[in-house]
């Protein structure tokens, strides 16, 4: 069983339906037991990372996700995946979950700097995954195939963590892992069948 | 790097999908779900619906049709027609939309441009515009096409991108369904004064038009219907061609 988290942020729709589409057992939940019962868990997220860790901290999940992630492999996508880090520059400081060390930053300086400042923010669109290190996550996608992106901000810092990229004049994280936790800054749910087997070779963890 | 996108476009009436010629003369073409499929599998990098129905009934059917697409195609869905209201925004997202596209209803109320976009964010909100050149002039059309606002669009643009729209579909309605070519001159004036994605459409005859729309700066994707609905123009011979000169593709 998948339990993906329920905080009330964004659209879970795809996600469950991906899931179901590969056979497996998904419930979407902000139930502490049923997180606890099941064998791995999603935190997805759209929208603002102050919102939203608000939200997660408000539905008291926090220490329940901080045991869990000891036991089982947890994946947080896109804002979810964000959460994970220890802090982000969104919109002010916040302080996220603190799985992996690093931080999100906002992309447009860093185009800038870059000398690509006309590089549009958010990136919207599909962009190819350069694997850095072999992971079993990647155990049915090859090297260079394409994922689908929705973001303004990005992580820093974290190249240890790092599994996996996408070039956006800088390296963009796509994959991150700190033991059992997962992050994936891409939508596997919106990136076709690459996604697809992205998310189920996460079940097979 | 970032690949530029192929969006075919599925006009639905009545649970079938159409296509107009210059926005007149509907033609039946298909199933949509079976079309969805099928573009999925072509390697499309995204899919538009329009809801162009406007009965009760109609609506009710498109958002069956879009959950069903939902439920078994995995890459981004954009749905548009009838979004007048964030209830309108709701109701489609809730079937499994990515983004929703506003056309007529922001015409009616800006606002709802800036309120979508602070509940679901900007990359949710797709401003549509409907652009024909009146005395020399790039006006923006509502109502499909048939109505003049009398409005200039790149202001109107400009307007909506300041409200929170993360993206623009710009349709040429003076190229629409001639398929001599993406409206360069119109395209190129948008893209020079707004930094979110634009996506470009009406006028797509061949597969040299993509390749000289891909050339234009700023513009993120292409989309069309007719053309890849009725064959002429197969997607993955497109994107193979377009990559062979040059052109990132999701292949």
């Amino acid at each position: 069983m998948i339990a993906i988290v329920d905080y009330g942020v964004g659209n879970l729709f795809s996600l469950r339906s991906s899931l179901e589409t590969l056979g497996l057992d998904v419930v979407v939940t902000a139930d502490p037991d049923k997180l606890c019962a099941a064998d791995r868990i999603i935190l997805p997220g759209v929208g603002a990372f102050g919102d939203a860790i608000q939200k997660l901290q408000a539905t008291g999940l926090v220490p329940v996700l901080q045991t869990e992630a000891e036991t089982k492999p947890l994946l947080g996508i896109c804002l979810g995946m964000q959460l994970l880090f220890q802090t982000s520059y969104e919109f002010g400081q916040w302080q996220g979950l603190g799985f992996v060390p690093g931080a999100v930053c906002p992309l447009q300086p860093d185009l800038e700097a870059a000398g690509r400042a006309e590089l549009k923010v958010p990136q919207i669109g599909w962009n190819a995954l350069q694997i850095l290190q072999n992971d079993p996550i990647f155990k049915y996608v090859k090297n260079g195939e394409y994922v689908y992106y929705v973001h303004s901000f990005y992580g820093k810092h974290c190249a240890a963590n790092t599994l996996a990229v996408s070039e956006y004049a800088v390296p963009v994280p796509g994959v991150v892992k700190a033991g059992r936790v997962y992050g994936m800054q891409f939508h596997p749910e919106k990136s076709g069948d690459t996604g697809l087997r992205l998310l189920k070779a996460f079940a097979e963890l | 790097m970032i690949t530029k996108r192929i969006i075919p476009c599925l006009d639905v009436r009545s649970g079938r999908v159409v296509k107009g010629v210059n926005f007149e003369g509907v033609r039946d073409v298909a199933d949509p779900v079976e079309m969805a499929r099928m573009y999925n599998a072509a390697g499309a990098d995204e899919l538009v619906f329009y809801d162009i129905t406007a009965s009760y009934e109609g609506r009710a059917l498109f958002t069956d049709i879009l959950a069903r697409v939902a439920r078994e195609i995995f890459i981004p869905l954009t749905v548009g027609g009838g979004i007048n209201t964030l209830d309108d925004f709701d109701r489609v997202l809730k079937c499994g939309a990515d983004k929703v596209s506003v056309n007529s209803g922001a015409l009616r109320n800006p606002q709802l441009v800036r309120d979508a976009a602070l509940r679901y964010g900007s990359q949710c909100v797709v401003l549509s515009a409907d652009v024909k050149r009146v005395d020399g002039q790039f006006r923006v059309f509502a109502k499909g096409g048939r109505e003049d606002t009398g409005r200039d669009a790149l202001e109107w643009i400009d307007q909506c991108v300041a409200l929170g729209a993360g993206e623009i579909c710009l349709n040429s309605i003076d190229t629409d369904g001639v398929r001599r070519g993406f409206d360069l001159e119109m395209l190129d004036a948008v893209a020079a004064r707004v930094n979110v994605p634009i996506i470009a459409s009406g006028g797509a005859g061949k597969k040299e038009d993509f390749l000289e729309l891909f050339g234009h700066k700023g513009i993120d994707a292409g989309l069309a219907a007719g053309i890849f609905h009725s064959k002429l123009l197969e997607i993955p011979d497109l994107k193979r061609y377009l990559n062979a000169n040059g052109v990132e593709m999701r292949l």
